[in-house]
C-alpha cells in the first residue's frame, strides 16, 4: 500500500457533522473539501438536476460573502475552488496557500445553510445550466451515453445524466432549489476532509467553532427503487451528425461496497486498461495490451476502445465505449467483442493479467498522491459510498482477488443478458 | 508562501551533454515516481503545405515499432510497469511526456530513446495509425470549439505554420505515405535543440547518467536547420465568418487578434490585463457580463496565448445559437472599454495576486515541475525566473496595461469565428 505521509485523524461533532484529517507537510498548501450525500441518486422525476443546479447556487453567494466577494477573494490568494455534482454525492473544495485557508473555512461554513438563491440570479443560472447541458449534447458521444444509461435502469434515479432533463431544467423553481438545499446541506449529511499543511487538533478546534451553532436536519429516507435485473439484452440506437460510428456497451455492476466490484476493477484492467482513482494528478495509463483493444483495434474494427467502471452506492454500469473505423458494422464489433468476453467465462486470466493490473493500480495511486487535492479528495470520496477502509485496502483487496473471483464475477455480471448495447449512427455514414 | 519551494537555481541542475541535448533535473523527495518531459525541434514548421499533419504523422508512429522491439512489446513493457509515454507536436516542437515509478525509470528512458533513435515505421502499423488520425478528423469535424478555433487561426495567422493545424487536413493526411514519415523522422531528429526535463524521486546526478547512457551517444551529422518562417501582421480589416455543423445545440465563439510573442517587453502587462479581461475569479470582465449578469453562457473566458514569433490574444464562449449576435455585442463593449480605460488599481492588485499566490499550486506535482522547467529553456527566462517573477508583476501599472491593450486589441478589426448550427 502506498501511504505517503502521516495518519488520518477521524471525528465527528456533536450535531453529526464528519471530519476527516490528514496532515502533509511537504508543501505550505491545503486542500480542504466539503462532501454532501447527494447528488443525481436523490432527485424525482420533474426535479432531475436539481442537485447540480444547487452546486451551481451555491457560488452565487451568503449575504456575509456575495458572490464576487468570494470569489476575488479566493483568487486573489491565488487559490483555486470548484464543486463536481455526482449521482451519489456533491463536492466542494479550496485548494490554498496555507497561511489563507480561513477563508475557505468560513466560506463552507457559511455557505452550509446561508445561501441566497436570490431569484433574479436562479433565473440567470436556470440558462448557464441549460447551457452547459446543450454544450454536453453537442458531443454525439454524450448523446450515446445519455441513451445508454436511460436504457440501463426501468426506475431507479442513475438513469438520468446528473446534468437532468431539459424539461425540469425549464421548470424548476426558486423553491424547489432553496428547498432541495435546505434539506441535504445539513451537517449531518456532510463530511469535511482536508489534507495539508496544518496542525490536528487546531483544526479539529477550528471546525468545532465554526459548525457547532449548526443544527442537524432530517434527512428524507432513500426510497426502495424496485429495480430488477435486466431480464435480457436490451438496445438502443442514436441517429445524428457526423461520420463516426460509436459503440457502447454498459452492464449492470455491483456496488462499490461489495467483494465483487474489486474483482470487477481487476478484470476492467484486463479488458480496456485500468480505470484511476485520482480526481487530480496522476494521468492514465495506455491501454495498447488491453485485451479489447488487441482484439478490436489491432485487428482494424475499431479505432479507439475505453472501459470504465465507477463506485457507486447502489449497483450501477460497467461501461465499454468503442469508436469504429468507417466501414466497419457495429455487429462484427460487438461480436468480437463477445468473443473477449467468452473467453474471460471460459478460462482462467492467466496470474500474470492479475498481477500487471495490480501494479498499474498501484502506479496510479503513487501517481495521484503528488497532489494534495487529490489526498484530500480520497479522505473524503470513499466515505461516498462505502468508508474510508475501502480506499485504504484497496489495493490489499485487489492483491486478494483470485482467478476464481474473476470467473465468477465474468459469469455473473458480464453476460449479455445483463448488458445494454447502444449505437450511434452518424447521418454521413448510414450503416 | 515562502518563494523558496519554488525552483530556482539554486535547485535546478542543467547541464549539456557534449551531442546538444539539455537536461534539467529537479529532486522531489516526497515523491515515488519521475516524470521526463521534453522537446525535440521538429514540430509542424517542417510540414509542406500538401502534407499538413506529417511532424504529428510522424511523432506518433515512433512508438510503433523499433529495431528492437515492435508496438506490442513496446506497450507491454511500459503498461506492465504502470508507465506511460506519448508524443505530440507543436508548431516549433515534438514533444513527449512520460512517467514511472523511480524503480523503473531506466526503462522508461531506454523505451523513449528507441523510439526517437530507432524507429522503423511498420507498413501496417503506419496504416492503422492513418486511420485513427482520420477519424480524429472526422470528429474534429463535428467539434463546434475545435472548428471555431481552427478557422480563427487559419484566418489570423494565414500563411504561417501557427495558422495550419498540427493534425492536418483529412487529404493532406492521405497525402502522406511512408517514405515521407522515415524521410523527415531522418532530417528532423537529432540531439540538436532537444530538452529533456525529470522530475521526482530520483537525485539529479543520477538522472543525468541515466540520460546520458540512453541519449548520450546520439548523433544526426545530417540534422535540418530550423526554417525562415513569413512575418506575420495584424488583421487589415474585420472579419465574420461562421462555419456551419448541423445538428448542434450549442455555438461555440471564437474571436481576436494577434497578441504578443513570449519574448515581447509587453508580454507581462498583457498576461495581466488579459486575467483581467476574461480569467479572474469567475472569467473576468467578460465572464461577469455573459455569464454572471446574463446567463448566456457556461463558458466566456480569453486565452492569451505567446509563441516564439507572435501571440493571439482569443475570446472563447459557447452558447445557444438565438444568443450569439447578444454576447458578441457584450464582448465587443468588454473589449472597447479595455482600450478606452485603465483598469482600475484594484483589479491590477487582484490579479497581481492571483499571479504570485498560484504558482507555487501550480507546481505542487512532478509533472508541474517538468512543464515550468521546460518553459524556462524553451522561452530562454534564467533559472531563477520563478523567483524573480513576483517583482515582474508587482512592475506593470494600469497605463502599461492600456497602453499594452491598444498595440494589440483593434476593435474594428477584430476577427470574429463562429461554428455551430444556424437558428434557420
Amino acid at each position: 500500500m502506498v501511504e505517503t505521509s502521516t495518519q488520518v485523524t477521524t471525528t465527528r461533532l456533536p450535531n453529526g457533522l464528519t471530519i476527516w484529517l490528514k496532515e502533509i507537510h511537504t508543501a505550505p498548501i491545503i486542500s480542504h473539501w466539503v462532501w454532501y450525500r447527494v447528488g443525481s441518486r436523490n432527485e424525482i422525476v420533474g426535479k432531475r438536476g436539481i442537485s447540480h443546479w444547487v452546486e451551481h447556487m451555491q457560488f452565487k453567494g451568503t449575504p456575509k460573502f456575495p458572490a464576487h466577494v468570494l470569489d476575488k477573494a479566493i483568487s486573489r490568494t491565488g487559490g483555486y475552488w470548484n464543486a463536481f455534482t455526482y449521482l451519489d454525492w456533491t463536492a466542494y473544495f479550496e485548494t490554498m496557500p496555507a497561511d489563507k485557508i480561513d477563508l475557505a473555512l468560513e466560506l463552507e461554513a457559511d455557505r452550509m445553510d446561508k445561501s441566497v438563491f436570490d431569484p433574479q440570479e436562479v433565473e440567470a443560472e436556470r440558462n448557464v445550466v441549460i447551457s452547459e447541458k446543450e454544450g454536453n449534447d453537442n458531443e454525439p458521444l454524450a448523446r450515446l451515453g445519455t441513451a445508454v444509461q436511460k436504457a440501463a435502469f426501468d426506475c431507479h434515479p442513475y438513469r438520468y445524466e446528473v446534468i437532468g432533463e431539459l424539461e425540469d431544467l425549464q421548470a424548476i423553481s426558486r423553491e424547489d432549489l432553496y428547498q432541495h438545499y435546505r434539506t441535504y446541506y445539513v451537517p449531518n449529511n456532510a463530511l469535511i476532509a482536508v489534507a495539508g499543511d496544518f496542525k490536528t487538533d487546531d483544526m479539529i478546534s477550528r471546525l468545532e467553532g465554526l459548525y457547532a451553532g449548526l443544527q442537524p436536519g432530517v434527512i428524507p429516507t432513500f426510497p426502495v427503487y424496485d429495480e430488477q435485473k435486466l431480464s435480457g439484452e436490451r438496445h438502443v440506437e442514436v441517429n445524428g451528425s457526423g461520420e463516426t460510428t460509436y459503440l457502447q456497451v454498459v452492464y449492470r455492476t455491483p456496488r462499490a461496497a461489495e467483494d465483487h466490484f474489486f474483482a470487477l476493477s481487476v478484470i476492467d484492467s484486463i479488458l480496456a486498461g485500468p480505470t484511476s482513482l485520482n480526481m487530480f494528478g496522476g494521468g492514465g495509463i495506455s491501454n495498447k495490451t488491453s485485451r479489447l483493444y488487441r482484439a478490436l483495434v489491432e485487428t482494424e474494427l475499431a479505432v479507439a476502445v475505453y472501459g470504465g467502471v465507477q463506485a457507486t452506492i447502489d449497483p450501477f454500469l460497467y461501461q465499454i465505449t468503442v469508436t469504429l473505423r468507417p466501414q466497419r458494422s457495429p455487429a462484427e464489433v460487438l461480436a468480437r467483442l463477445d468473443d473477449e468476453m467468452k473467453r474471460l467465462m471460459d478460462a482462467y486470466v492467466p496470474d500474470a493479467e492479475v498481477q500487471r493490473s495490480i501494479k498499474q493500480a498501484k502506479a496510479l495511486f503513487s501517481y495521484g498522491s503528488e497532489s494534495i487535492a487529490n489526498q484530500a479528495f480520497w479522505l473524503g470520496y470513499a466515505e461516498m459510498f462505502a468508508n474510508y477502509e475501502w480506499f485504504q485496502k484497496y489495493l490489499e483487496r485487489l492483491e486478494m482477488v483470485t482467478r476464481e473471483d474473476i470467473l465468477t464475477v465474468a459469469r455473473n455480471y458480464l453476460d449479455s443478458s445483463n448488458r445494454v448495447v447502444g449505437v450511434y449512427i452518424p447521418d454521413g455514414n448510414m450503416q | 508562501m515562502a518563494l523558496n519551494t519554488l525552483p530556482g537555481a539554486d535547485d535546478i541542475t542543467r547541464v549539456v551533454l557534449p551531442n546538444g541535448i539539455t537536461v534539467l533535473a529537479r529532486e522531489n523527495p516526497n515523491s515515488p515516481s519521475m516524470v521526463i518531459s521534453g522537446y525535440l525541434g521538429c514540430g509542424s514548421q517542417f510540414d509542406p503545405d500538401d502534407k499538413l499533419g506529417l511532424a504529428y504523422f510522424t511523432s506518433l508512429a515512433l512508438m510503433r515499432g523499433t529495431e528492437q522491439r515492435d508496438f506490442q512489446t513496446i506497450y507491454h513493457q511500459l503498461e506492465s510497469m504502470g508507465a506511460s509515454l506519448g508524443f505530440g507536436v507543436s508548431v516549433h516542437n515534438a514533444s513527449f511526456a512520460g512517467r514511472s515509478l523511480v524503480e523503473d525509470i531506466s526503462l522508461l528512458l531506454e523505451i523513449l530513446a528507441d523510439c526517437i533513435r530507432h524507429p522503423v515505421f511498420p507498413a501496417e502499423q503506419v496504416e492503422r495509425l492513418r486511420a485513427q488520425m482520420l477519424t480524429a478528423l472526422a470528429i474534429r469535424a463535428q467539434d463546434t470549439a475545435d472548428m471555431a478555433s481552427l478557422t480563427f487561426d487559419r484566418i489570423l495567422f494565414s500563411k504561417h505554420p501557427y495558422g495550419k493545424p498540427e493534425d492536418g487536413y483529412v487529404e493532406t493526411i492521405q497525402n502522406i505515405c511512408l517514405e515521407d514519415i522515415a524521410a523527415f523522422h531522418r532530417a528532423c531528429y537529432g540531439p540538436s535543440g532537444m530538452v529533456i526535463a525529470g522530475v521526482g524521486a530520483l537525485a539529479p546526478a543520477r538522472l543525468i547518467q541515466e540520460v546520458e547512457r540512453a541519449l548520450g551517444d546520439w548523433q544526426n551529422p545530417n540534422q535540418s536547420p530550423i526554417p525562415e518562417l513569413p512575418r506575420i501582421s495584424p488583421p487589415q480589416d474585420a472579419v465574420r465568418q461562421h462555419v456551419e455543423i448541423p445538428g448542434k445545440f450549442q455555438t461555440d465563439l471564437v474571436l481576436g487578434t494577434l497578441g504578443p510573442k513570449r519574448s515581447s517587453p509587453d508580454y507581462m502587462a498583457a498576461m495581466l490585463g488579459n486575467n483581467i479581461l476574461g480569467q479572474f475569479g469567475m472569467m473576468g470582465r467578460i465572464g461577469d457580463v455573459v455569464r454572471e449578469k446574463e446567463g448566456l453562457a457556461y463558458y466566456a473566458s480569453t486565452s492569451l496565448n505567446c509563441w516564439i514569433e507572435a501571440g493571439s490574444w482569443e475570446v472563447s464562449a459557447g452558447v445557444n445559437p438565438s444568443n450569439v449576435d447578444r454576447a458578441l455585442e457584450l464582448i465587443l463593449a468588454e473589449i472597447r472599454r479595455f482600450v478606452k480605460e485603465p483598469v482600475t488599481r484594484e483589479e491590477l492588485e487582484d490579479s497581481q495576486a492571483n499571479f504570485v499566490g498560484r504558482l507555487p499550486l501550480s507546481m505542487e506535482s512532478n509533472a508541474g515541475v517538468a512543464n515550468a522547467l521546460l518553459n524556462l529553456e524553451r522561452f530562454q527566462l534564467g533559472l531563477d525566473y520563478y523567483r524573480r517573477y513576483p517583482e515582474m508583476v508587482a512592475e506593470v501599472t494600469p497605463e502599461m496595461i492600456l497602453e499594452t491593450a491598444r498595440t494589440y486589441l483593434d476593435p474594428e478589426r477584430l476577427i470574429v469565428v463562429s461554428a455551430g448550427t444556424s437558428k434557420e
